[in-house]
Formats: C-alpha cells, sequence, structure tokens
C-alpha cells in the first residue's frame, strides 16, 4: 500500500473513532466509576465494621478482585452473568445481557475493590471524635456515615478516586477481548480495514495520552486547591 | 433531690488492663459535679461510659431511669438528650456553623428547618457568636468553635450536659471565655457533669466533686469539704500540686 505517514486516514476515520469508540468508552467509564465508587464504598463499611460477617465477605471479595487480570474477569463475566442473571431470576434460560451491559457489570465490580481501598483509608483518616461528636447528638449510624463521616472522606479521597478512574479509563480498552467496539476497538478496526496500523495505533495512543495528561493535571490542581480549603 | 445520672459500680477493662474499678456515683437533677484526677486516671472513660461512647463489662448506668448498658435500650434516643462537649471540639469541618446547629435538630428531633435555625441562632447569640453563623468550624478560634459546640448540643434541649475536659486543648486567653458560659450554664441550673482542671470553676459553681486516680473514685464529697480538708492523701497531693503555683 501507500507509503508515508497519512494524515487524511485519521481526519476520515475521527468521526466515527469518536461518535461510537470514544462515547463508548466515556460511558462505560462514567458508569463504571459511579457504581464503582458506591459498591466500593459499601464494601469498605462492611471492611470496617466490627461485625466479622461482614468484614469478612468484603475482604475475601477485594482480595480476590485485585489478585487476578482484569482481561480475565472481563472473559469470565461475559460468559458467566448470563448464567448468574439466570439464577438470580430463577429464569431457566441463560439472560440475554449484551455486551455493554456485562461491561458495565464487569468493570464496576471489578473497579469496586479498588475504590474499595480508597474509601477505606479515606473513612479511616477521619478522627475518632467526629463520630463520637454524631452519636452524642443522637445521630444513629447511617446518620453519622452519610453526614459526616462519608462527605469528608469523599473529599479528602477526590484527588485519589480520579486518580484510579483515569486508570479505568485506560482499562476500559481490554474489553476488546470480547469484541466490543471502544475507542481503541474503532480504531483497530478501521486500522484493518485500510490496513493503516502505524496512524490508526499512533493516533488512539495520542488521544489516550492526551485524555488521561489532561485529567491528571485537573487532579492535581484540585488537589492544590483542596489543601489550601483544610 | 432525684439522681439524674445514676453510676452504680461500673468497672471497665482494656484488655487485660482495668481502667474503671468499682465506680459509683450520681448526679442529682440541677447539680454541678465536677470529676478531677491525675491524666490516665480514668475521669474521661467514666464521663463517656454515662452516654455510652464507651461500653463497660460490669455495673450500671441509668440517665433519668434509663439504663444506658441494657440491649433494649435505644442509644441514639437517649444519646439525644444528654449533651456533650468534647475536649477537641469535634465541631463538623465540612459544615456551616448554623449547618453544625442545626444537623441533629433536624436529622434526630425532625424539628423544620425553620425551627432547628432559628432555635440555633438564639443559642449562638447566647454564647455571643451571633455573628459568626455563616462561617466554617477553621474560620474560627479554638475558643469560639468549644462554645459552638456548646451551644450545638444545647440546641437540643438536653437533659444534662456532659464536659469533657472542654478547656484542656484552648490557649490560655480562651480559657475564660468558654467557662463563661458553663457558668452561666450552670447558675440557670443545668444538670452538669465536668471532667476538668479548672479548680476555679469547680469552686465557684460545683456542688460536688469526685476525685479519680488509678481508675476508682477515691473522694466524692461536697465542694466545701473536698477543698477545706480533702479525706484522701491523694486528693490533697493532687490539690496541693494544682493549687500551689
Amino acid at each position: 500500500m501507500s507509503s508515508g505517514y497519512d494524515f487524511e486516514v485519521i481526519e476520515r476515520a475521527a468521526p466515527y473513532l469518536f461518535r461510537e469508540g470514544m462515547t463508548f468508552t466515556l460511558t462505560l467509564t462514567g458508569l463504571a466509576m459511579l457504581g464503582g465508587v458506591i459498591f466500593g464504598t459499601l464494601l469498605a463499611m462492611m471492611r470496617l465494621s466490627r461485625f466479622p460477617l461482614l468484614g469478612l465477605p468484603a475482604g475475601l471479595y477485594v482480595n480476590l478482585m485485585r489478585s487476578v487480570p482484569l482481561v480475565l474477569v472481563i472473559f469470565w463475566f461475559y460468559f458467566l452473568v448470563p448464567y448468574i442473571g439466570a439464577w438470580i431470576i430463577g429464569a431457566s434460560q441463560p439472560v440475554q445481557v449484551g455486551a455493554f451491559l456485562s461491561c458495565v457489570i464487569t468493570f464496576t465490580l471489578f473497579e469496586a475493590a479498588y475504590y474499595c481501598e480508597i474509601m477505606r483509608a479515606g473513612i479511616q483518616s477521619i478522627p475518632r471524635g467526629q463520630v463520637a461528636a454524631g452519636q452524642a447528638l443522637g445521630l444513629n449510624y447511617w446518620q453519622t456515615m452519610g453526614k459526616i463521616v462519608l462527605p469528608q472522606a469523599f473529599r479528602n479521597m477526590t484527588p485519589v478516586l480520579l486518580t484510579q478512574t483515569i486508570i479505568l479509563f485506560q482499562d476500559t480498552s481490554l474489553v476488546y477481548v470480547i469484541s466490543v467496539t471502544d475507542f481503541l476497538g474503532a480504531a483497530a478496526k478501521i486500522a484493518n480495514r485500510d490496513y493503516r496500523l502505524v496512524e490508526m495505533y499512533t493516533f488512539a495512543a495520542a488521544v489516550y495520552f492526551v485524555t488521561s495528561l489532561s485529567l491528571s493535571y485537573i487532579v492535581k490542581r484540585l488537589q492544590a486547591k483542596m489543601a489550601i480549603i483544610r | 433531690m432525684s439522681a439524674m445520672i445514676e453510676i452504680k459500680d461500673i468497672s471497665k477493662w482494656y484488655g487485660s488492663f482495668q481502667v474503671l474499678t468499682h465506680c459509683t456515683t450520681q448526679v442529682a437533677k440541677g447539680e454541678v459535679v465536677v470529676v478531677c484526677g491525675p491524666s490516665g486516671s480514668g475521669k474521661s472513660t467514666l464521663i463517656k461510659c454515662v452516654n455510652g461512647l464507651e461500653p463497660f463489662q460490669q455495673g450500671e448506668v441509668r440517665v433519668d431511669g434509663i439504663s444506658v448498658g441494657a440491649k433494649n435500650t435505644n442509644l441514639p434516643k437517649l444519646r439525644a438528650r444528654i449533651g456533650m462537649v468534647f475536649q477537641n471540639f469535634e465541631l463538623f469541618p465540612h459544615l456551616s456553623v448554623t449547618e453544625n446547629l442545626t444537623l441533629a435538630q433536624i436529622k434526630v428531633l425532625r424539628r423544620p428547618r425553620e425551627d432547628a435555625i432559628e432555635k440555633g441562632l438564639k443559642l449562638l447569640d447566647r454564647v455571643g457568636l451571633k455573628e459568626h453563623a455563616s462561617k466554617f468550624p477553621g474560620q474560627l478560634s479554638g475558643g469560639q468553635q468549644q462554645r459552638v459546640a456548646i451551644a450545638r448540643a444545647l440546641a437540643m434541649d438536653p437533659i444534662a450536659m456532659l464536659f469533657d475536659e472542654p478547656t484542656s486543648a484552648l490557649d490560655p486567653e480562651m480559657i475564660n471565655e468558654v467557662l463563661d458560659v458553663m457558668v452561666a450554664l450552670a447558675k440557670e441550673g443545668m444538670t452538669m457533669m465536668v471532667v476538668t482542671h479548672e479548680m476555679g470553676f469547680a469552686r465557684k459553681v460545683a456542688h460536688r466533686v469526685i476525685f479519680m486516680d488509678k481508675g476508682e473514685i477515691v473522694e466524692d464529697a461536697m465542694k466545701e469539704d473536698f477543698f477545706g480538708k480533702p479525706r484522701s492523701e491523694r486528693a490533697a497531693q493532687f490539690l496541693s500540686k494544682i493549687l500551689h503555683h
């Protein structure tokens, strides 16, 4: 085929890459972050509870997720989720889940393990006296958590949570193993169709690089700003 | 006089280390009791047993007749009726002064927001900080924070107030502004249990003084007797140490 770096290929492919691929990547990142932070926070509360019946399973889950490669988890869930779904609702046939939903569930469950550890550190960073003050006022466990501990923990941990989200943003590219068209998947499709591997893969790398770098720059700014507030 | 707070023979251990040994005392309605003693003597632990912030293994604590340690006691509900002021203020730093004052009123007592704000601002005015309502705790001095903390506890209309070394974390020039609020409160007839080293406060408003050492209540006497001639050697030594300089 033609020699030399062809910028026109990128220009022609860009609308497709962003409209199809990047939309998927960002939606997946956003939903998995939201779900992961919520589930992760619950896991963290379980790990910190004084009841072993809550703490042990949560600890086991987190350690399991953190010791298994993400690709494997994506694979497993893609094949297992239909059966787990059928088992939950009691259907005899595997539930049709679809690649997108399967990805959202997988990433939520996987990232929750990492968000859990961040939130655990965040909750532990709040002085014991704050909890005591809430209890002394008559607030129950959920009120103390929801109104006093978690708001402060989230604020302290925002930079770390966002940094983890940047990693999540990059990790979503692993969905290629179940042939889903995310940003990298879209780039790979064009690369193979037009035989423009160098152009497409360097462009994809550049987009990931710029996005991640600007996000971490924002995180750094945020961190400096929050240090002043406190 | 009926006892508002009854502490009956309580003992507490941290592992094998005993922090409280057979402590018995009571605080009558409208009475002001000062608890003093060297550090590590268990006075803070004792006061935290009153609202169940510290569990204890033996004995019984009753507040307004309700057993604190009993399994079927609704502890949050009981705590809502007992005000507590901490050594390190423990205002909620992410909430404004007004929000600090209203949070528990709204969430626990289910007061309408406007009523809660009105009540909070009235008490803020009473501790002399009306103009600081919209500030955050971090923008206030230690003494101001502790006064807000007292107002926050009073906003719940408590039947008794517990003070855990309320002036120990303060710079010397701020101690009096907090003590003034406490003296006024005592003179109004509030039931108070106060862990403090401020013997001037004890002389001025306390009815009784409890002296603790090594987890035991060594002396439990009327103020005049305690300052006049303490019965125990240890209390006499303690008094001479903190009064003679």
